[in-house]
Protein backbone atom coordinates (compact mmCIF):
# COMPACT_ATOMS: atom_id res chain seq x y z
CA UNK A 1 0.00 0.00 0.00
CA UNK A 2 1.39 3.35 -1.42
CA UNK A 3 1.92 5.79 1.55
CA UNK A 4 2.39 9.58 2.16
CA UNK A 5 4.93 9.59 5.27
CA UNK A 6 6.94 12.38 6.47
CA UNK A 7 10.30 11.24 7.16
CA UNK A 8 13.45 11.91 9.20
CA UNK A 9 17.31 12.64 7.65
CA UNK A 10 19.45 11.06 9.82
CA UNK A 11 22.63 11.14 7.78
CA UNK A 12 23.51 13.19 4.39
CA UNK A 13 26.75 12.14 3.03
CA UNK A 14 28.84 13.74 -0.27
CA UNK A 15 29.73 10.77 -2.33
CA UNK A 16 31.36 13.65 -5.45
CA UNK A 17 30.85 17.07 -5.85
CA UNK A 18 26.86 16.64 -7.62
CA UNK A 19 25.93 13.21 -5.75
CA UNK A 20 24.48 13.17 -2.22
CA UNK A 21 23.25 9.97 -0.30
CA UNK A 22 20.34 10.69 1.67
CA UNK A 23 19.83 8.10 4.89
CA UNK A 24 16.51 8.89 6.21
CA UNK A 25 13.85 7.33 8.90
CA UNK A 26 9.99 7.37 10.33
CA UNK A 27 8.26 7.45 13.80
CA UNK A 28 6.32 4.63 12.28
CA UNK A 29 7.68 1.34 9.93
CA UNK A 30 7.62 2.00 6.71
CA UNK A 31 5.71 0.06 3.74
CA UNK A 32 7.52 -2.69 2.16
CA UNK A 33 9.51 -1.32 -0.80
CA UNK A 34 11.11 -3.55 -3.79
CA UNK A 35 14.17 -2.91 -5.90
CA UNK A 36 13.26 -0.63 -8.52
CA UNK A 37 10.61 1.47 -7.15
CA UNK A 38 10.81 5.03 -6.40
CA UNK A 39 9.55 7.27 -3.62
CA UNK A 40 7.97 11.03 -5.21
CA UNK A 41 9.70 13.35 -2.72
CA UNK A 42 7.91 17.08 -1.96
CA UNK A 43 10.39 19.64 -1.87
CA UNK A 44 7.73 22.85 -3.37
CA UNK A 45 8.70 25.22 -0.54
CA UNK A 46 9.50 27.99 -3.45
CA UNK A 47 7.85 29.06 -7.05
CA UNK A 48 10.34 27.59 -9.10
CA UNK A 49 9.91 23.99 -7.72
CA UNK A 50 6.47 23.21 -7.92
CA UNK A 51 6.17 19.15 -8.84
CA UNK A 52 7.79 16.81 -6.29
CA UNK A 53 10.51 14.61 -7.32
CA UNK A 54 10.58 11.10 -8.29
CA UNK A 55 13.68 9.36 -7.06
CA UNK A 56 14.58 5.70 -7.09
CA UNK A 57 15.04 3.89 -4.22
CA UNK A 58 18.76 2.76 -3.10
CA UNK A 59 18.60 0.91 -0.66
CA UNK A 60 16.15 -0.10 2.22
CA UNK A 61 16.61 -2.00 5.19
CA UNK A 62 13.43 -2.64 6.87
CA UNK A 63 14.60 -4.05 10.14
CA UNK A 64 16.17 -0.43 11.24
CA UNK A 65 13.44 1.29 9.30
CA UNK A 66 16.25 3.16 6.64
CA UNK A 67 15.74 4.48 3.15
CA UNK A 68 18.80 5.06 1.46
CA UNK A 69 18.46 7.73 -1.67
CA UNK A 70 20.97 8.48 -4.08
CA UNK A 71 20.29 12.48 -5.63
CA UNK A 72 22.60 13.59 -8.26
CA UNK A 73 21.99 17.35 -8.19
CA UNK A 74 20.50 18.44 -11.75
CA UNK A 75 18.46 21.09 -11.02
CA UNK A 76 16.82 23.05 -8.47
CA UNK A 77 14.74 20.30 -6.81
CA UNK A 78 17.46 17.99 -6.76
CA UNK A 79 19.62 21.40 -5.15
CA UNK A 80 17.22 21.85 -2.53
CA UNK A 81 17.31 18.04 -1.18
CA UNK A 82 21.34 18.14 -1.46
CA UNK A 83 20.86 20.77 1.16
CA UNK A 84 18.77 19.12 3.47
CA UNK A 85 20.58 18.97 6.59
CA UNK A 86 20.27 15.48 9.54
CA UNK A 87 17.01 15.84 11.63
CA UNK A 88 15.26 17.91 8.44
CA UNK A 89 11.77 16.66 7.49
CA UNK A 90 11.19 15.01 3.90
CA UNK A 91 7.61 14.40 3.02
CA UNK A 92 7.73 11.38 0.60
CA UNK A 93 5.06 9.33 -1.51
CA UNK A 94 6.09 5.51 -1.48
CA UNK A 95 6.41 3.12 -2.76
CA UNK A 96 5.76 3.71 -6.02
CA UNK A 97 5.86 2.02 -9.93
CA UNK A 98 7.05 -1.64 -10.29
CA UNK A 99 9.90 -3.88 -9.91
CA UNK A 100 12.43 -6.16 -11.75
CA UNK A 101 11.69 -9.55 -12.69
CA UNK A 102 13.92 -12.21 -10.11
CA UNK A 103 14.30 -15.47 -12.03
CA UNK A 104 12.98 -18.57 -10.00
CA UNK A 105 16.42 -20.84 -10.05
CA UNK A 106 19.58 -19.86 -9.06
CA UNK A 107 21.16 -17.96 -12.01
CA UNK A 108 24.35 -15.67 -13.35
CA UNK A 109 22.77 -11.86 -13.17
CA UNK A 110 24.86 -9.07 -14.61
CA UNK A 111 23.58 -5.36 -12.83
CA UNK A 112 25.07 -2.44 -15.45
CA UNK A 113 24.72 0.78 -14.42
CA UNK A 114 25.92 4.18 -15.15
CA UNK A 115 26.05 7.18 -13.59
CA UNK A 116 23.38 8.02 -10.75
CA UNK A 117 21.84 5.00 -12.82
CA UNK A 118 23.23 2.53 -10.46
CA UNK A 119 21.18 3.97 -7.49
CA UNK A 120 18.26 1.13 -7.86
CA UNK A 121 21.10 -1.43 -8.76
CA UNK A 122 22.09 -1.94 -4.99
CA UNK A 123 18.78 -2.84 -3.66
CA UNK A 124 18.42 -5.19 -6.65
CA UNK A 125 21.66 -6.83 -5.98
CA UNK A 126 21.24 -7.14 -2.77
CA UNK A 127 17.55 -8.99 -2.96
CA UNK A 128 19.39 -11.11 -6.21
CA UNK A 129 21.68 -12.21 -4.39
CA UNK A 130 19.49 -13.38 -0.90
CA UNK A 131 18.02 -14.86 -3.02
CA UNK A 132 20.26 -17.15 -4.33
CA UNK A 133 21.65 -15.59 -8.04
CA UNK A 134 24.95 -14.51 -8.63
CA UNK A 135 25.30 -11.13 -8.91
CA UNK A 136 27.88 -9.07 -11.28
CA UNK A 137 27.97 -5.32 -11.54
CA UNK A 138 29.12 -3.49 -14.42
CA UNK A 139 29.40 -0.03 -13.33
CA UNK A 140 30.20 3.20 -15.66
CA UNK A 141 31.59 6.60 -15.02
CA UNK A 142 33.17 9.74 -17.31
CA UNK A 143 35.92 9.32 -14.27
CA UNK A 144 37.17 7.47 -11.16
CA UNK A 145 35.50 10.52 -9.16
CA UNK A 146 32.17 9.93 -10.78
CA UNK A 147 31.66 6.29 -9.89
CA UNK A 148 29.53 5.96 -7.06
CA UNK A 149 29.64 4.01 -3.75
CA UNK A 150 31.50 0.88 -4.91
CA UNK A 151 32.57 -0.47 -1.83
CA UNK A 152 28.96 -0.71 -1.14
CA UNK A 153 28.25 -2.93 -4.83
CA UNK A 154 31.19 -5.18 -3.31
CA UNK A 155 29.01 -6.83 -1.05
CA UNK A 156 26.43 -8.24 -3.04
CA UNK A 157 28.74 -9.21 -5.69
CA UNK A 158 31.70 -9.09 -8.41
CA UNK A 159 31.92 -5.35 -9.68
CA UNK A 160 33.54 -4.24 -12.97
CA UNK A 161 34.23 -1.04 -14.01
CA UNK A 162 34.64 1.53 -16.89
CA UNK A 163 35.42 5.09 -16.84
CA UNK A 164 35.63 7.21 -20.09
CA UNK A 165 38.88 8.89 -19.02
CA UNK A 166 40.99 5.10 -17.81
CA UNK A 167 41.07 6.46 -14.60
CA UNK A 168 39.53 3.77 -12.85
CA UNK A 169 38.46 -0.01 -14.79
CA UNK A 170 38.79 -0.50 -18.26
CA UNK A 171 38.67 2.80 -20.71
CA UNK A 172 35.59 3.24 -22.52
CA UNK A 173 31.67 2.45 -21.75
CA UNK A 174 30.03 -0.26 -20.01
CA UNK A 175 29.60 -2.32 -23.26
CA UNK A 176 32.87 -2.48 -24.39
CA UNK A 177 34.12 -4.38 -21.28
CA UNK A 178 36.06 -7.25 -21.95
CA UNK A 179 33.66 -8.88 -19.16
CA UNK A 180 30.80 -9.25 -21.80
CA UNK A 181 33.09 -11.17 -24.31
CA UNK A 182 34.48 -13.35 -21.44
CA UNK A 183 31.69 -14.82 -19.53
CA UNK A 184 27.61 -15.74 -19.74
CA UNK A 185 25.15 -13.91 -18.12
CA UNK A 186 21.45 -15.59 -17.92
CA UNK A 187 19.80 -11.76 -17.36
CA UNK A 188 20.74 -8.13 -17.16
CA UNK A 189 19.38 -5.73 -15.60
CA UNK A 190 20.55 -2.05 -16.52
CA UNK A 191 19.87 1.19 -15.38
CA UNK A 192 21.63 4.67 -16.49
CA UNK A 193 21.73 7.50 -19.04
CA UNK A 194 19.41 6.13 -21.78
CA UNK A 195 21.98 5.78 -24.83
CA UNK A 196 23.95 3.39 -22.45
CA UNK A 197 20.73 1.45 -22.05
CA UNK A 198 20.02 0.73 -25.37
CA UNK A 199 23.54 0.13 -26.36
CA UNK A 200 23.17 -2.59 -23.76
CA UNK A 201 19.65 -3.62 -24.74
CA UNK A 202 21.41 -4.02 -28.50
CA UNK A 203 24.08 -6.27 -26.95
CA UNK A 204 21.31 -8.29 -24.61
CA UNK A 205 19.29 -8.81 -27.53
CA UNK A 206 22.45 -9.66 -30.10
CA UNK A 207 23.24 -12.54 -27.39
CA UNK A 208 19.70 -13.55 -26.58
CA UNK A 209 19.79 -12.74 -23.15
CA UNK A 210 16.36 -11.19 -21.68
CA UNK A 211 16.86 -7.54 -20.14
CA UNK A 212 14.66 -5.50 -18.42
CA UNK A 213 15.78 -1.55 -18.34
CA UNK A 214 15.02 1.04 -15.89
CA UNK A 215 13.60 4.22 -16.97
CA UNK A 216 13.72 8.10 -15.83
CA UNK A 217 10.51 10.56 -17.51
CA UNK A 218 9.84 13.58 -15.83
CA UNK A 219 7.04 12.85 -13.74
CA UNK A 220 3.72 14.66 -12.19
CA UNK A 221 2.09 12.29 -10.35
CA UNK A 222 4.08 9.42 -9.95
CA UNK A 223 0.46 7.40 -9.43
CA UNK A 224 -0.74 6.68 -13.17
CA UNK A 225 -2.91 9.50 -12.84
CA UNK A 226 -1.89 12.33 -15.01
CA UNK A 227 -0.25 9.94 -17.83
CA UNK A 228 2.70 13.08 -17.99
CA UNK A 229 5.65 10.61 -17.84
CA UNK A 230 4.84 8.02 -20.80
CA UNK A 231 7.18 6.13 -22.91
CA UNK A 232 6.61 4.49 -26.57
CA UNK A 233 6.28 1.27 -26.13
CA UNK A 234 4.45 -1.72 -28.34
CA UNK A 235 1.88 -1.67 -26.72
CA UNK A 236 1.35 1.81 -26.78
CA UNK A 237 2.22 5.13 -24.44
CA UNK A 238 2.68 3.49 -20.87
CA UNK A 239 3.31 5.54 -17.90
CA UNK A 240 7.03 5.21 -16.54
CA UNK A 241 5.74 5.85 -12.96
CA UNK A 242 3.01 3.05 -12.78
CA UNK A 243 3.70 0.86 -16.02
CA UNK A 244 7.16 0.80 -14.98
CA UNK A 245 9.67 2.44 -14.62
CA UNK A 246 11.17 -1.40 -15.34
CA UNK A 247 10.57 -2.57 -18.42
CA UNK A 248 11.33 -5.54 -20.38
CA UNK A 249 13.39 -3.99 -23.69
CA UNK A 250 11.28 -5.96 -26.03
CA UNK A 251 8.21 -4.12 -24.79
CA UNK A 252 10.44 -0.67 -25.84
CA UNK A 253 10.76 0.64 -29.38
CA UNK A 254 14.17 1.04 -28.70
CA UNK B 1 -22.53 20.19 12.51
CA UNK B 2 -22.78 21.91 9.00
CA UNK B 3 -24.76 21.27 5.94
CA UNK B 4 -21.85 20.51 2.58
CA UNK B 5 -24.78 19.60 0.39
CA UNK B 6 -24.87 21.31 -2.99
CA UNK B 7 -26.66 20.56 -6.02
CA UNK B 8 -25.53 21.12 -9.74
CA UNK B 9 -28.63 20.49 -12.01
CA UNK B 10 -30.01 17.17 -10.63
CA UNK B 11 -26.75 16.20 -9.70
CA UNK B 12 -26.85 16.20 -5.39
CA UNK B 13 -23.42 16.62 -4.06
CA UNK B 14 -22.63 15.27 -0.46
CA UNK B 15 -19.84 18.31 -0.51
CA UNK B 16 -18.54 20.63 -3.29
CA UNK B 17 -15.21 19.22 -3.30
CA UNK B 18 -14.70 17.26 -6.77
CA UNK B 19 -11.48 16.34 -8.41
CA UNK B 20 -10.33 17.99 -11.97
CA UNK B 21 -10.81 15.95 -14.76
CA UNK B 22 -7.37 14.09 -15.90
CA UNK B 23 -5.60 14.81 -12.56
CA UNK B 24 -7.19 11.89 -10.76
CA UNK B 25 -6.94 9.46 -13.08
CA UNK B 26 -10.50 6.69 -12.82
CA UNK B 27 -10.11 7.66 -8.52
CA UNK B 28 -8.82 4.37 -7.50
CA UNK B 29 -4.69 5.61 -8.06
CA UNK B 30 -5.90 7.32 -5.10
CA UNK B 31 -7.63 4.80 -3.00
CA UNK B 32 -4.81 4.14 -1.28
CA UNK B 33 -4.56 8.00 0.49
CA UNK B 34 -7.89 9.10 1.07
CA UNK B 35 -11.26 7.32 1.23
CA UNK B 36 -12.76 8.11 -1.87
CA UNK B 37 -16.08 8.39 -0.23
CA UNK B 38 -15.14 11.37 0.96
CA UNK B 39 -15.32 13.38 -2.50
CA UNK B 40 -18.50 15.86 -4.07
CA UNK B 41 -17.65 13.56 -7.08
CA UNK B 42 -15.03 12.32 -8.87
CA UNK B 43 -14.58 13.66 -12.55
CA UNK B 44 -12.74 10.93 -14.20
CA UNK B 45 -10.12 11.12 -17.59
CA UNK B 46 -11.19 12.61 -20.47
CA UNK B 47 -13.10 10.33 -22.45
CA UNK B 48 -13.53 10.24 -26.77
CA UNK B 49 -15.11 7.34 -28.91
CA UNK B 50 -12.62 6.08 -30.12
CA UNK B 51 -8.93 5.34 -28.71
CA UNK B 52 -6.40 7.95 -28.29
CA UNK B 53 -2.48 7.64 -27.62
CA UNK B 54 -2.13 11.31 -26.98
CA UNK B 55 0.83 13.22 -27.90
CA UNK B 56 4.67 11.80 -27.90
CA UNK B 57 6.64 12.68 -24.93
CA UNK B 58 7.70 15.13 -23.16
CA UNK B 59 4.29 16.02 -22.55
CA UNK B 60 4.95 18.35 -18.98
CA UNK B 61 6.60 20.99 -18.32
CA UNK B 62 7.24 22.37 -14.51
CA UNK B 63 6.55 26.29 -14.59
CA UNK B 64 6.86 28.90 -11.80
CA UNK B 65 4.06 28.02 -9.30
CA UNK B 66 2.69 25.71 -11.90
CA UNK B 67 3.17 23.07 -15.14
CA UNK B 68 2.10 23.24 -18.52
CA UNK B 69 0.91 19.55 -19.61
CA UNK B 70 0.52 18.41 -23.43
CA UNK B 71 -1.07 14.97 -22.36
CA UNK B 72 -3.81 15.09 -25.69
CA UNK B 73 -6.70 12.94 -24.30
CA UNK B 74 -4.81 9.86 -23.88
CA UNK B 75 -7.67 7.32 -23.24
CA UNK B 76 -9.05 4.03 -24.24
CA UNK B 77 -12.14 5.16 -25.91
CA UNK B 78 -15.93 4.87 -24.50
CA UNK B 79 -16.62 1.21 -25.42
CA UNK B 80 -13.32 0.55 -23.18
CA UNK B 81 -14.45 2.70 -20.84
CA UNK B 82 -17.56 0.78 -20.20
CA UNK B 83 -16.31 -2.58 -20.42
CA UNK B 84 -13.25 -2.47 -17.90
CA UNK B 85 -12.97 0.55 -16.08
CA UNK B 86 -16.92 1.47 -15.11
CA UNK B 87 -17.53 -1.80 -13.59
CA UNK B 88 -14.36 -1.13 -11.37
CA UNK B 89 -15.89 2.38 -9.94
CA UNK B 90 -19.13 2.36 -10.64
CA UNK B 91 -20.09 0.89 -6.69
CA UNK B 92 -17.88 4.30 -5.32
CA UNK B 93 -19.88 5.98 -2.87
CA UNK B 94 -19.20 9.41 -4.14
CA UNK B 95 -20.79 10.77 -7.85
CA UNK B 96 -18.52 9.84 -10.79
CA UNK B 97 -18.47 12.24 -13.93
CA UNK B 98 -17.23 11.13 -17.16
CA UNK B 99 -15.33 13.78 -18.95
CA UNK B 100 -16.51 13.78 -22.40
CA UNK B 101 -14.61 14.77 -25.77
CA UNK B 102 -14.33 14.61 -28.88
CA UNK B 103 -12.92 16.06 -32.67
CA UNK B 104 -16.36 16.34 -33.64
CA UNK B 105 -20.35 17.16 -32.82
CA UNK B 106 -20.92 13.39 -34.08
CA UNK B 107 -18.16 11.82 -31.70
CA UNK B 108 -19.51 14.20 -29.05
CA UNK B 109 -23.25 12.82 -29.05
CA UNK B 110 -22.61 9.38 -29.53
CA UNK B 111 -19.60 9.08 -26.69
CA UNK B 112 -22.85 11.39 -24.81
CA UNK B 113 -25.67 8.39 -25.07
CA UNK B 114 -23.31 5.92 -24.80
CA UNK B 115 -22.60 7.14 -21.24
CA UNK B 116 -26.48 7.95 -20.24
CA UNK B 117 -26.66 4.47 -20.28
CA UNK B 118 -24.52 4.31 -18.06
CA UNK B 119 -26.56 3.42 -14.53
CA UNK B 120 -24.20 5.05 -11.98
CA UNK B 121 -23.12 8.27 -13.99
CA UNK B 122 -25.05 10.83 -13.24
CA UNK B 123 -23.81 13.90 -15.01
CA UNK B 124 -20.85 14.19 -17.75
CA UNK B 125 -18.69 17.31 -18.72
CA UNK B 126 -18.38 18.38 -21.62
CA UNK B 127 -15.25 19.39 -22.73
CA UNK B 128 -14.77 21.90 -25.42
CA UNK B 129 -12.02 23.25 -24.09
CA UNK B 130 -9.06 21.04 -24.45
CA UNK B 131 -6.15 22.81 -25.76
CA UNK B 132 -3.96 20.09 -26.18
CA UNK B 133 -5.35 18.78 -29.75
CA UNK B 134 -5.57 19.38 -33.10
CA UNK B 135 -9.27 18.79 -33.53
CA UNK B 136 -12.28 19.43 -32.00
CA UNK B 137 -11.55 20.34 -28.04
CA UNK B 138 -11.10 24.15 -27.77
CA UNK B 139 -11.91 24.81 -31.48
CA UNK B 140 -15.62 24.30 -30.32
CA UNK B 141 -14.87 26.30 -27.38
CA UNK B 142 -13.82 29.54 -28.25
CA UNK B 143 -16.67 30.78 -29.98
CA UNK B 144 -20.19 31.29 -28.63
CA UNK B 145 -21.53 29.39 -32.14
CA UNK B 146 -19.22 26.23 -31.60
CA UNK B 147 -19.89 25.88 -28.47
CA UNK B 148 -23.89 26.42 -28.72
CA UNK B 149 -23.95 24.18 -31.90
CA UNK B 150 -21.91 21.02 -29.42
CA UNK B 151 -24.10 21.81 -26.59
CA UNK B 152 -27.43 21.46 -28.44
CA UNK B 153 -26.48 18.60 -30.24
CA UNK B 154 -25.19 17.00 -26.77
CA UNK B 155 -28.28 18.06 -24.86
CA UNK B 156 -30.37 16.09 -27.24
CA UNK B 157 -28.61 12.99 -26.38
CA UNK B 158 -27.66 13.59 -22.51
CA UNK B 159 -30.90 13.05 -20.40
CA UNK B 160 -28.92 13.93 -17.07
CA UNK B 161 -26.77 16.96 -15.81
CA UNK B 162 -24.43 18.49 -18.48
CA UNK B 163 -21.87 20.50 -17.39
CA UNK B 164 -19.54 22.32 -19.76
CA UNK B 165 -16.24 22.96 -19.09
CA UNK B 166 -15.58 26.28 -20.96
CA UNK B 167 -11.66 27.71 -22.00
CA UNK B 168 -9.99 30.84 -20.83
CA UNK B 169 -8.17 31.13 -24.35
CA UNK B 170 -11.26 33.29 -24.55
CA UNK B 171 -11.91 37.13 -24.98
CA UNK B 172 -15.01 36.65 -23.74
CA UNK B 173 -15.59 34.05 -21.27
CA UNK B 174 -19.12 35.34 -19.99
CA UNK B 175 -20.51 35.59 -23.52
CA UNK B 176 -19.72 31.41 -24.27
CA UNK B 177 -21.45 30.64 -20.24
CA UNK B 178 -24.47 32.11 -21.82
CA UNK B 179 -24.43 30.99 -24.81
CA UNK B 180 -24.34 27.36 -23.99
CA UNK B 181 -26.88 28.07 -20.39
CA UNK B 182 -29.06 28.91 -23.25
CA UNK B 183 -28.50 25.72 -25.32
CA UNK B 184 -29.91 23.35 -22.28
CA UNK B 185 -26.44 23.08 -20.19
CA UNK B 186 -27.07 22.14 -16.67
CA UNK B 187 -23.79 24.15 -15.37
CA UNK B 188 -20.51 25.15 -16.71
CA UNK B 189 -17.37 24.63 -14.62
CA UNK B 190 -14.26 26.35 -15.47
CA UNK B 191 -11.17 26.78 -15.91
CA UNK B 192 -9.84 24.23 -18.30
CA UNK B 193 -5.89 25.71 -18.54
CA UNK B 194 -4.31 28.25 -19.84
CA UNK B 195 -2.39 27.80 -23.11
CA UNK B 196 1.23 28.64 -22.63
CA UNK B 197 4.46 27.80 -23.67
CA UNK B 198 8.27 26.86 -21.81
CA UNK B 199 11.89 27.30 -23.58
CA UNK B 200 14.57 25.37 -22.77
CA UNK B 201 16.89 27.92 -23.59
CA UNK B 202 20.88 25.88 -23.60
CA UNK B 203 18.78 23.60 -26.44
CA UNK B 204 16.80 26.43 -28.11
CA UNK B 205 14.01 23.75 -28.40
CA UNK B 206 10.58 23.67 -26.57
CA UNK B 207 10.30 21.66 -23.66
CA UNK B 208 6.67 19.85 -24.75
CA UNK B 209 7.08 17.69 -27.68
CA UNK B 210 3.69 19.96 -29.18
CA UNK B 211 5.40 23.15 -28.42
CA UNK B 212 2.59 24.73 -26.42
CA UNK B 213 0.31 23.14 -24.02
CA UNK B 214 -1.95 23.53 -21.26
CA UNK B 215 -0.96 25.77 -17.62
CA UNK B 216 -2.17 24.57 -14.33
CA UNK B 217 -1.42 25.15 -11.15
CA UNK B 218 -1.09 27.59 -8.52
CA UNK B 219 -0.47 30.72 -10.84
CA UNK B 220 -3.76 30.61 -12.51
CA UNK B 221 -5.74 31.10 -9.70
CA UNK B 222 -6.65 34.62 -10.03
CA UNK B 223 -7.00 34.13 -13.70
CA UNK B 224 -10.05 31.55 -12.86
CA UNK B 225 -11.41 33.58 -9.94
CA UNK B 226 -11.74 36.34 -12.29
CA UNK B 227 -13.43 34.14 -14.50
CA UNK B 228 -15.72 32.34 -12.49
CA UNK B 229 -16.47 35.61 -11.06
CA UNK B 230 -17.40 37.72 -14.50
CA UNK B 231 -19.62 33.93 -15.53
CA UNK B 232 -21.14 33.93 -11.91
CA UNK B 233 -22.75 37.28 -12.62
CA UNK B 234 -23.83 36.14 -16.39
CA UNK B 235 -25.44 32.80 -15.59
CA UNK B 236 -28.33 31.66 -13.69
CA UNK B 237 -27.06 28.22 -13.86
CA UNK B 238 -24.59 26.56 -11.22
CA UNK B 239 -20.96 27.27 -11.72
CA UNK B 240 -18.20 24.63 -10.72
CA UNK B 241 -14.95 26.58 -10.12
CA UNK B 242 -11.41 25.31 -10.88
CA UNK B 243 -7.85 26.13 -11.50
CA UNK B 244 -5.18 26.44 -9.22
CA UNK B 245 -7.55 25.86 -6.35
CA UNK B 246 -4.20 24.06 -3.41
CA UNK B 247 -6.33 23.90 -0.39
CA UNK B 248 -9.58 25.11 1.41
CA UNK B 249 -8.68 29.00 0.96
CA UNK B 250 -8.77 28.82 -2.34
CA UNK B 251 -12.02 26.69 -2.53
CA UNK B 252 -13.43 28.96 -0.32
CA UNK B 253 -12.06 31.80 -2.62
CA UNK B 254 -14.28 30.32 -5.62
CA UNK B 255 -16.94 29.86 -3.62
CA UNK B 256 -17.51 33.77 -2.48
CA UNK B 257 -16.93 33.95 -6.40
CA UNK B 258 -19.75 32.39 -7.35
CA UNK B 259 -19.18 28.82 -7.66
CA UNK B 260 -21.40 26.35 -6.12
CA UNK B 261 -18.68 23.33 -6.32
CA UNK B 262 -14.85 23.46 -6.98
CA UNK B 263 -12.63 20.57 -8.76
CA UNK B 264 -8.82 20.35 -7.01
CA UNK B 265 -6.82 18.97 -10.26
CA UNK B 266 -3.02 20.01 -10.04
CA UNK B 267 -2.66 20.03 -6.32
CA UNK B 268 -3.32 16.52 -6.44
CA UNK B 269 -0.37 15.56 -7.82
CA UNK B 270 1.52 17.50 -4.82
CA UNK B 271 -0.35 16.13 -2.29
CA UNK B 272 -2.56 13.10 -3.13
CA UNK B 273 -4.61 13.33 0.05
CA UNK B 274 -5.74 17.54 -0.67
CA UNK B 275 -9.11 16.52 -1.40
CA UNK B 276 -9.97 15.64 1.47
CA UNK B 277 -8.50 18.45 3.39
CA UNK B 278 -10.17 21.06 1.58
CA UNK B 279 -13.74 19.08 2.70
CA UNK B 280 -12.69 19.24 6.35
CA UNK B 281 -11.17 23.10 5.92
CA UNK B 282 -14.24 24.37 4.60
CA UNK B 283 -16.17 22.68 7.16
CA UNK B 284 -13.49 24.21 9.30
CA UNK B 285 -14.22 27.97 8.28
CA UNK B 286 -17.87 27.87 8.34
CA UNK B 287 -17.84 26.67 11.97
CA UNK B 288 -15.76 29.49 12.89
CA UNK B 289 -17.79 31.94 11.02
CA UNK B 290 -20.98 30.61 12.53
CA UNK B 291 -22.72 29.46 9.24
CA UNK B 292 -24.40 26.50 9.07
CA UNK B 293 -24.89 25.20 5.48
CA UNK B 294 -22.00 25.59 2.63
CA UNK B 295 -24.55 27.20 0.39
CA UNK B 296 -24.23 30.83 2.48
CA UNK B 297 -20.93 31.19 1.00
CA UNK B 298 -22.25 30.81 -2.73
CA UNK B 299 -21.51 34.21 -4.40
CA UNK B 300 -21.42 35.41 -0.82
CA UNK B 301 -18.45 38.23 -1.57
CA UNK B 302 -18.97 41.52 -0.27
CA UNK B 303 -18.30 44.56 -2.65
Amino acid sequence: MKKILDTTIVAVEWLNTKNVLLTLTASQQMPDMLPGQFVEVRVDNEPDVFLRRPISIHFFDPQKNLLYLMVQVVGKGTKRMAALKVGDVLNLILPLGNTFSVPENPQRLLLVGGGVGVAPLLYLGAELKKKGHVVTFLLGARTAADLLRMEAFLAYGEVYVTTEDASMGEKGFVTQHSLLQQQNFDFIYTCGPTPMMQAVARYAKEKGIPCEASLENTMACGLGACLCCVTDTQHGHKCVCSDGPVFNINELKW
Amino acid sequence: MVDLEVKIGGLTLKNPVMTASGTFGYGTEYADFIDLARLGGIIVKGTTLHHREGNPYPRMAETPSGMLNAVGLQNKGVDYFIEHIYPEIKSLNTNVLVNVSGSCIEDYVTTAEKINALEKVPAIELNISCPNVKQGGMAFGTSAKGAAEVVAAVRKAYHKTLIVKLSPNVTDIAEIAKAVEAEGADSVSLINTLLGMAINAEKRRPVLSTVTGGLSGACVKPIALRMVWQVSRAVKIPVVGLGGIMNATDAIEFMLAGATAVQIGTANFIDPAVTVKVVEGIEEYLQRHGMTDVNQLIGALEI
